[in-house]
Order: structure tokens, then C-alpha cells, then sequence
């Protein structure tokens, strides 16, 4: 009697499981972002946080990872294209010789060896153990020199007062920002909110996951379809990597 | 040798008071120009999230430069033993310190958080050319602080030459700092190269050197010093080799870059369609910085003019701006090479090439950092026996 009631119980939990893991996002199984660390635990370089994107998925024209993003950190533009903070953009591409178009999100591609982090003076561009880059608002002097040395032009300056600041992502006028891979919703088993929104929308041209885990689905799909690496010239060993390039 | 006897300026002339508070103001308003870019944000400045180093830039590596470059005069004399320099050290070294504070004030003043300065002086990141820059720079206010002191005080004047020896290869490791800033950033095109740093440390030679003779003729001539000719032509035929030595590495930099395919875009950019900038590099750096001045300093029929000799520096100082500009803002404005072999677009701006147009604040703040140098040589030498009483020639 027990072991029937056992087993429909597990049969019950796994089907949850499943139906949590596709309603969640498809493409993103729950166990992939399960490894985020508790709370209480410090971070640890046993996970390593990376996107995966399929430019052939990507539409040109489509904004959903970056109207998702300002939202989730409250990037409010002022009219001023120049000097607009921007974390994720679109970048169309055309090939000169064959005049086939692509388009796809750039944003900050948290680098293994990230140009920003050597060549902060106070220290203030960072890593986390996880991979993800990150600034200290607190020890930013504005100095810029990150902008500089970024191979992709991934940060911002914070050109004027901020406003509509959330909670989760605090900005400053006079400081340096970027993507923070969503820093604050992996933490809580989330994935990033372009990610998120671009699975919303159906489009399912990125892909977000633990590189280090060879049974993640991005790891799965990269050693099966490959990903390249922007500016792999650099030998940056990039957390984001890109497919139809 | 005869001895050399210093004295300080008397300074209570109306001219010089005049002098101070046009400096003065100049300054005030270097200091309301940062009060507006502060209080509203970068936004109102020339500088974007493309153009992230601007017009400030372009003055504080400026002085920076010359500062170690403004060094060499007392190098000369104390490194390598040519006496004929020594009653010049002392001023070549006031105005070195003099030029380094008036640019850190500058690049200070521009940060997005120039509150912060006790973060940048207590937070490092040791691999950070900028850190190890902050420490150069400190260093080079002690060290040469301590080499003016050595020559001023009779009692130290035995470790003089020690001190110029540290002095000097302190001011080279400087220079090789400022310009792996730019040496070391392996993203853009148009720095990336070790060529930076030695490049750096020539143009700091010239640069250093017009702006010391410029101080140097001014404040002799209106105190009504003598300075003779011996010591004007020898300063003047060490610019020329100096002159030429830049437009030597300006050169090489861009014949090897000429060379490697990948760089044609930016050579093709700075050398021909970049238009405000090819223009500065053209106009501003080569022909009015580098082949004018280089002319009329071996012109035989000016030969001990010293109206010519200030346009001569004045033009150097001219092209120390303008390559200055070309390096920093020009190296911006040539798009970053992401996607080889594709025509780039975006809201970003990826792919275009950038515009900038300097604001009247970051001008502002510039002059103001200048000014800041000039104030500091002009007070210092009415209260201390910086300059000769003469330097007229040995008959």
C-alpha cells in the first residue's frame, strides 16, 4: 500500500517538474537554473552563468530582450541617444561580400579575462566567482577607462540624475554601468529578463545557463551546434557566444 | 664656473599682480565650467557614451606629459653632467610639478565622481596601468620635490646628483605609464601598440622643452633679467632634434600600422576621411606642430629671434594639443571593429563613426588646468630663489 502511494507521488512530483521546467521558459529547464547559489552561501566559481545566442531565431526589428531589460532596471531614456545608458542593444549585420542580413543582442559578454576588470584603478569593475561582471557603485570614481578598454562597447556612462530607480538595480549619475546578466534574479533561481522575454515572445534565440555544467542545456547545445565568441581574437573566453555568425 | 646666484622675483609690480588674476579668473572659471558638468552630468559636455574621453583629456595627458618632459632640462645638467644647464634645473623642476598638478587637477575635476578622490587613493587595483599611474604620480611630487630641495639646501647639495638620477628615470617610467594607458588598450584600433609609451616619452621631451623656454623667456623678460643667447640657441637646437624625433616615431607608428591590413580602416580614417580629425592630424599635429616649427628652427635668418623662438614653441604647443586630440579622440571615433567583413548598425552608434564636438565647459576646465600651472610657477618664484639673477653670456 505504501509503495503505491509512494510511486504515484514521485510519478506526481516528477510531471510537476516537467510542466514547471517548460512552463517557465522554453528552451530553459528548471534544473539548469537550480544550481544558483542559496542566500546564505557565498558565491562559487563551481557555476559559471552564460548566454547562448541563436541568431537565426533572432528577429530584426524585434526589441523584447531590450524593452525587458529597461524595465527590469528601470532604464528611462532621456532623448538623448549619445549618452543614454543602453545594456542590451540590436546590431544589425550585414556581410559586405554576400549581402546576407542578421541581426542580434550585444550587451556586456562578461569575459573570463575581462579587459574592464584589468583596468579598473580602484577595482571597482569586478568578477563574480560565477563569471558574471559586475561594478561597485560604491568605489566607482567615474574614471571611464573601462568604457575604453571594453572590446563591445558594452557599458555606459550615466550621463545625468537617474530616474524611476528599482530596487533590484541601483544606478548612480557619475558612475560606469552594464548588463549585470541579471544578477539579482539568478541569485533567486531566475534567468535574465532578455532571456526571459525572448522565450515569452517565442522566439527562443537565447539560450541562458551553467557552462560549467556539461549536462546544461546551453553546454549540450554548444558541443553539439557550437557557439563563437565576438572578437575570439582577443582570447576574452566569453560568457556569451553566439550561433549563425 | 662662475657661481650661479638665485633670486626671487620681486612680484609687486601691477603687471604681475595683473598676471595672477587673470590666471586667477581664468581658473574660477575652469571651476564653474566643472561646477555645471558636475551638478548636471556629463550630458552637457561634448562626451557621450561613444566619446568617452573628451577635451579634459586632451589637456591633462597634455601637461602630464610635458610635466615629465619640462623635467629633462634638469636632467640634463645633473644625469648627464652638462653644467652649461645647471642654473636651469631648478626652474625645469618647479615647472615640472607645476605642470603634472595642473594636470591631475584637470583629469581629476572630470571624473564622474571627483568626490571620490579618497577612493582612488586608497582602493587599487594593482592591474591597472592607471593605479601604478596614480602612484607616478604621487611619487613624482615627492621625488622631485626632493631633488629641488636637494639643490636648494647647501648642506644636501651632495645627493643632488642621486636625486636627479631618481628624478630622471622616475619621470621615464612616468611617461611609459601615460602612454601604455593608451599602449595597453587592445580593444581599439588605433592604440594597441607598444609604440605608445617610447612615443610618449619623445613627445615629452618637446612638448616639455617649448613650454620651458616659453616660462623660461617670459619671466626673464619681464623682470628685466638678462638671458643670453648661448642659452637660448642651446635650448633651441635641442628642441629642433626633439621636433624631429616626434615626427620620427609619428612615422614608424603609422607606416607599421600601413602595413597590417587590419589597421587600414584607421589609417585610412586618420590619414584621409576623417574629417575634422584628419584635419587636426594634418594641419594641427604634422604641419603646424611638427614641419613649421622644425623649419624655422634651423632658418639661418632667425636664428636669435626670440619672437620667432615663442611662435616656435607656441606652434609645438599647438601640435602637442592637436596629436593629443587625434590619439584620444580620434582613436575614439573610429568605430570599434567587432564584426569584421560586415557593414555594422545599431542604436548604439556601432559602427559609425563618432562626432564630437568639444563643449565650452570642457574647454573651460582645460584652460583652467593650465592656468593652475602657470599660477603655481608664478607664485613660486616670488617667494623662492628659483630663477638666476642672470643668464647673460660668459664674455
Amino acid at each position: 500500500m505504501s509503495d503505491c502511494v509512494n510511486q504515484s507521488r514521485r510519478s506526481f512530483l516528477e510531471k510537476s517538474a516537467a510542466v514547471g521546467a517548460i512552463t517557465i521558459a522554453p528552451g530553459i529547464l528548471l534544473h539548469q537554473v537550480a544550481n544558483a547559489k542559496p542566500d546564505d552561501q557565498p558565491v562559487s566559481d563551481s557555476v559559471r552563468w552564460g548566454m547562448l545566442i541563436n541568431t537565426n531565431n533572432c528577429e530584426q526589428g524585434c526589441t523584447d530582450c531590450i524593452d525587458a531589460c529597461n524595465t527590469e532596471h528601470g532604464l528611462v531614456g532621456n532623448n538623448r541617444p549619445q549618452s543614454d545608458t543602453q545594456y542590451i542593444r540590436k546590431v544589425t549585420l550585414r556581410d559586405k561580400m554576400t549581402g546576407h542580413e542578421l541581426s542580434l543582442p550585444m550587451m556586456c559578454q562578461h569575459c573570463e579575462t575581462a579587459p574592464c576588470v584589468d583596468v579598473c584603478p580602484t577595482g571597482a569593475s569586478f568578477k563574480r566567482k560565477d563569471g558574471i561582471a559586475l561594478v561597485d557603485k560604491h568605489i566607482c570614481i567615474g574614471c571611464r577607462y573601462c568604457m575604453m578598454a571594453c572590446p563591445y562597447k558594452a557599458r555606459s556612462f550615466v550621463h545625468e540624475e537617474v530616474k524611476n530607480q528599482t530596487l533590484s538595480a541601483p544606478r548612480g549619475k557619475g558612475t560606469v554601468e552594464s548588463c549585470t546578466m541579471c544578477v539579482h534574479r539568478v541569485d533567486k533561481d531566475q534567468i535574465p529578463a532578455c532571456v526571459e522575454a525572448c522565450s515569452k515572445g517565442k522566439h527562443d534565440a537565447m539560450m541562458f545557463g551553467d557552462l560549467n555544467d556539461p549536462n546544461s542545456e546551453i553546454s549540450k547545445e554548444l558541443e553539439k551546434h557550437g557557439g563563437k565568441q565576438i572578437r575570439a581574437d582577443l582570447q576574452l573566453n566569453t560568457a556569451v557566444r553566439y550561433q549563425g555568425l | 664656473m662662475k657661481k650661479i646666484e638665485y633670486t626671487a622675483i620681486k612680484g609687486n609690480s601691477l603687471a604681475y599682480y595683473g598676471l595672477l588674476g587673470g590666471l586667477g579668473l581664468v581658473m574660477l572659471i575652469g571651476l564653474l565650467a566643472v561646477w555645471h558638468m558636475e551638478h548636471n552630468g556629463h550630458y552637457v559636455t561634448g562626451m557621450t557614451n561613444q566619446i568617452v574621453w573628451g577635451m579634459p583629456h586632451v589637456f591633462a595627458v597634455f601637461l602630464i606629459v610635458a610635466a615629465s618632459g619640462a623635467l629633462n632640462v634638469a636632467s640634463i645638467a645633473s644625469v648627464f653632467r652638462k653644467e652649461d644647464y645647471e642654473p636651469l634645473a631648478r626652474l625645469s623642476g618647479l615647472l615640472a610639478i607645476a605642470l603634472l598638478a595642473g594636470g591631475l587637477v584637470v583629469l581629476l575635476l572630470d571624473l564622474g565622481r571627483p568626490d571620490r578622490l579618497i577612493v582612488a587613493m586608497t582602493y587599487y587595483n594593482f592591474k591597472s596601468i592607471f593605479a601604478w599611474n596614480i602612484i607616478l604620480y604621487t611619487g613624482f611630487f615627492a621625488i622631485v620635490g626632493i631633488y629641488i630641495w636637494f639643490m636648494m639646501d647647501h648642506s644636501m647639495y651632495r645627493f643632488k646628483k642621486q636625486a636627479g638620477l631618481a628624478a630622471f628615470v622616475w619621470r621615464l617610467i612616468l611617461t611609459t605609464g601615460t602612454g601604455s594607458i593608451f599602449g595597453f588598450l587592445v580593444a581599439r584600433s588605433a592604440y594597441d601598440a607598444a609604440l605608445m609609451a617610447p612615443m610618449f616619452i619623445i613627445m615629452s621631451f618637446s612638448f616639455g622643452l617649448a613650454i620651458f623656454i616659453l616660462v623660461l623667456m617670459a619671466s626673464y623678460n619681464w623682470t628685466g633679467r638678462e638671458l643670453g643667447d648661448e642659452v637660448v640657441s642651446r635650448l633651441r637646437n635641442l628642441l629642433g632634434v626633439f621636433v624631429a624625433a616626434v615626427l620620427y616615431f609619428v612615422i614608424v607608428y603609422h607606416l607599421t600600422n600601413l602595413y597590417i591590413t587590419e589597421h587600414h580602416g584607421v589609417e585610412k580614417f586618420i590619414l584621409l576621411e576623417g574629417g575634422q580629425f584628419t584635419r587636426v592630424f594634418w594641419i594641427g599635429q604634422i604641419i603646424l606642430g611638427g614641419l613649421v616649427p622644425l623649419a624655422l628652427i634651423y632658418a639661418p635668418g632667425v636664428r636669435n629671434c626670440r619672437k620667432t623662438l615663442a611662435v616656435i614653441c607656441t606652434l609645438i604647443i599647438i601640435g602637442g594639443l592637436s596629436t593629443m586630440y587625434t590619439i584620444i579622440i580620434g582613436g575614439q571615433a573610429y568605430p570599434l571593429e567587432m564584426f569584421p567583413g560586415y557593414e555594422v548598425s545599431s542604436t548604439f552608434f556601432d559602427g559609425v563613426v563618432n562626432d564630437y564636438t568639444p563643449s565650452i565647459y570642457e574647454i573651460a576646465l582645460g584652460v583652467g588646468g593650465v592656468a593652475v600651472s602657470l599660477v603655481i610657477v608664478a607664485f613660486v618664484i616670488k617667494v623662492l630663489p628659483f630663477l638666476p639673477s642672470s643668464l647673460a653670456d660668459n664674455k
